[in-house]
């Protein structure tokens, strides 16, 4: 009894503490522009695809398969965990194998093997990351917390899928000696670790099956509140960053129906019905709010892979630009702002900005809008998006573009060319 | 002006309209590389027998570069005068040569009111020669050549057409070779986004440099690009390999203007 109550206690902490994170992470989205959304088939194709089938990983065959492999493991282990919540709350013991029958142990072999699939898959990734040092977790925007995130969530799961296998085993013994203990037949990967635990009393299995049980409920249930402070959101937010990430081709770049209203007026042109009249408040980027909160949204569920600065041309050749930095700085700025609005601070007017005090034009003005890195994301980020927008600011609101980009502008209004020819020659070439 | 390349308003002061109108672009325009690419495929053109029409002075740039730079006020401004012109001569076909005049033309212009079936000539070329319009002679230049293709970004990427220009290169029976990195993955000439128009910033390589190793790692006599900013800066990074004799960057148009059949 006293274990079940302990067990609501924990599982009514964890549902708090998660609650009380997903508001937070909703209010600083909500920050954002809300815009409207196109309707289109691909959308729920992009959820299908992109996020469920992960389409965009197979790119680079070795990580999509060791990726997939703890996936599979995550979303497949969970109906495991479903069957831990419920003999936590209502004092059982493998709940579902007298329902299951002979499936249940054949289910938990294959649960046994994707934790194994997991554990190698997580060891691997350790490896790459810290003895291999695969050149794109070793950006210098990945500071020192990026990289323990990284870490913990891989030693996480390693831990947490060792709980499963010690459990099983000293819950296997435990079968033999005790009726409490629901038979499982033969569990193949855990049977591996019986000799060692033979030889023990069944006092201490039973204390070892017990911790181990705790460890993993409590290890999930924590990680599940970690998970929500941590890069590792993409497991959730790859979803409806997909469903809502443009469709239109990439080469577009967004409209702003305040320009066209405001052009049309110039030129003497009516004006679209559908744009409602109003004040046209900042032209481009400044900070956070000015983005809109599907770019919000798509920073936190940013995993921090780096695939989008490893394919980009000016990070390559040793400029300031990095795509995945620009993610990265578009979230921290969302944290610091509602964390301080949490507290009661200024927020937004703090005296920072995304642009400068985050990003700074050095980055902006090295993008070639090639799309490399809009393509390499695998949920569908788009860092160009952000990257326009703080251009527009730069261009529209302070003029204060490079000055080799003012005089192509001033070309353009003067000779209708970007270069300074007059425009009277256009047609030279025709002549010879 | 030359009577074999008509404008728009000379079509229609004949009470006529062409099939296409031939966007050519600023620097198809104005800079002398690019103008050789304008002619060969004005050469094409004609050979194929197919009616078109320029805009002479009447073309303005697509405000492209001003947009990618932020400028979004010029783009529009742009724009807007370039629909004027373009709905008052109710174009229907747009033919390009740039990938960047191309991309805005189809993506860009219809929210601003201009709706127009916008064509690369990499996918006009192949048209010609899939439906017998275009010919190649049988001993031309480039048969077993090694030619590599440069994917530029608003052609590939941007817009998803990668196979069309190496289809137009196949048709030249020259020995095709791909980059390490191309098609989705290709790297960029480094003057997108109006890079074209400022220096670089401060890194430890040029973009270009590092794709023109690329495209000389292939051992290609040519690189066959199909954009002509992709060709300023592939020829830029040609010439400080001091490869410029031995390697010939050319726009695809150029490699079938040149391989012609006589009896067009």
């Amino acid at each position: 009894m006293i274990e079940r109550i302990l067990f609501v206690a924990v599982l009514g902490i964890a549902v708090y503490l998660i609650r009380k994170r997903v508001m937070q992470i909703s209010s600083n989205i909500r920050i954002g522009k809300a815009q409207a959304l196109q309707p289109s088939p691909q959308r729920w194709r992009n959820v299908l695809l992109v996020a469920f089938g992960q389409s965009k990983m197979f790119k680079r065959p070795i990580p999509a398969v060791l990726h997939f492999i703890i996936y599979a493991g995550f979303l497949i282990i969970n109906l495991e965990v479903l069957e831990f919540v419920l003999d936590g709350l209502l004092g059982t013991h493998r709940l579902f194998a007298p329902y299951l029958g002979a499936l249940y142990p054949v289910l938990m072999n294959f649960f046994e093997l994707l934790a194994v699939g997991v554990l190698t898959a997580c060891v691997v990734f350790l490896i790459r990351r810290n003895v291999v040092r695969l050149p794109r977790f070793q950006s210098p925007e990945l500071t020192k917390w990026p990289r323990l995130d990284a870490n913990i969530i891989l030693l996480t799961e390693i831990v947490l899928m060792l709980a499963i296998l010690k459990m099983n085993a000293a819950d296997q013994i435990l079968q033999s000696r005790n009726s409490h203990y629901t038979p499982t037949g033969s569990l193949f990967f855990s049977g591996l670790l019986i000799p060692f635990y033979k030889g023990f009393s069944t006092s201490f299995l039973v204390f070892v099956e017990r911790a181990c049980w705790w460890f993993h409920i409590i290890g999930i249930l924590a990680f599940a509140v970690y998970v929500t402070y941590s890069k590792h959101l993409h497991i959730f937010l790859a979803f409806p960053n997909t469903y809502f990430a443009r469709t239109a081709p990439v080469g577009q770049l967004t409209n702003m129906p305040v320009v066209t209203r405001e052009v049309k007026s110039m030129l003497g042109l009516p004006p679209d019905s559908d744009v409602p009249p109003g004040e046209a408040g900042r032209f481009g980027a400044k900070d956070i709010n000015d983005l809109s909160r599907h770019v919000l949204l798509s920073a936190y569920s940013c995993t921090e892979c780096g695939r989008c600065t490893s394919e980009c041309p000016a990070n390559q050749t040793g400029k300031k630009l990095s795509p995945r930095k620009i993610m990265m700085d578009v979230r921290d700025r969302m944290e610091d702002v509602g964390s301080q609005l949490a507290a009661g601070k200024p927020g937004l007017d703090d005296g920072k900005s995304l642009l400068n005090d985050y990003i700074t034009r050095e980055e902006i003005n090295a993008c070639t809008s090639c799309n490399a890195c809009v393509e390499a994301c695998p949920v569908l980020i788009n860092p160009l998006d952000v990257i326009i927008e703080l251009r527009r600011y730069v261009a529209m609101e302070e003029s204060g573009s490079p000055a080799a980009w003012n005089m192509m502008f001033q070309n353009i209004e003067t000779n209708f060319a970007p270069w300074k020819f007059p425009a009277s020659d256009r047609a030279a070439w025709t002549q010879g | 002006m030359n009577p074999s390349v008509r404008t728009m308003a000379d079509w229609a002061a004949r009470g006529e309209s062409p099939e296409v109108l031939f966007w050519v672009g600023c620097a198809g325009s104005f800079d002398d590389r690019a103008r050789r690419v304008t002619k060969a495929f004005v050469k094409i053109l004609q050979a194929a027998g197919v009616t078109f029409g320029v805009l002479g002075t009447e073309e303005t740039c697509t405000g492209d570069p001003a947009r990618r730079a932020g400028n979004e006020f010029l783009f529009q401004m742009q724009a807007m005068n370039n629909i004027q012109v373009l709905n008052g001569y109710k174009v229907k076909t747009i033919l390009t040569t740039c990938p960047h005049c191309f991309n805005t033309l189809k993506n860009e212009y219809p929210e601003l009111g201009g709706h127009y079936e916008v064509m690369h000539h990499a996918e006009y070329l192949q048209q010609l020669i899939d439906n017998g319009k275009v010919r190649l002679a049988d001993g031309n230049p480039y048969k077993g050549r090694k030619i590599t293709f440069h994917d530029s970004c608003y052609l590939g990427r941007a817009n998803g057409i990668y196979e069309a220009p190496r289809k137009v290169l196949s048709a030249l029976d020259a020995d095709l070779v791909e980059m390490k990195r191309c098609r989705t993955t290709g790297l960029c000439c480094g003057a997108g986004g109006a890079q074209m128009f400022k220096e670089p910033e401060k890194g430890s390589k040029d973009i270009n440099i590092a794709r023109t190793e690329e495209a000389l790692a292939t051992s290609a006599s040519t690189v066959a690009v199909a954009c002509p900013f992709c060709m300023t800066m592939m020829s830029d990074g040609v010439k400080n390999k001091e490869k410029e004799h031995a390697v010939h960057v050319q726009d695809i148009a150029e490699l079938i203007a040149e391989a012609l059949a006589e009896n067009h």
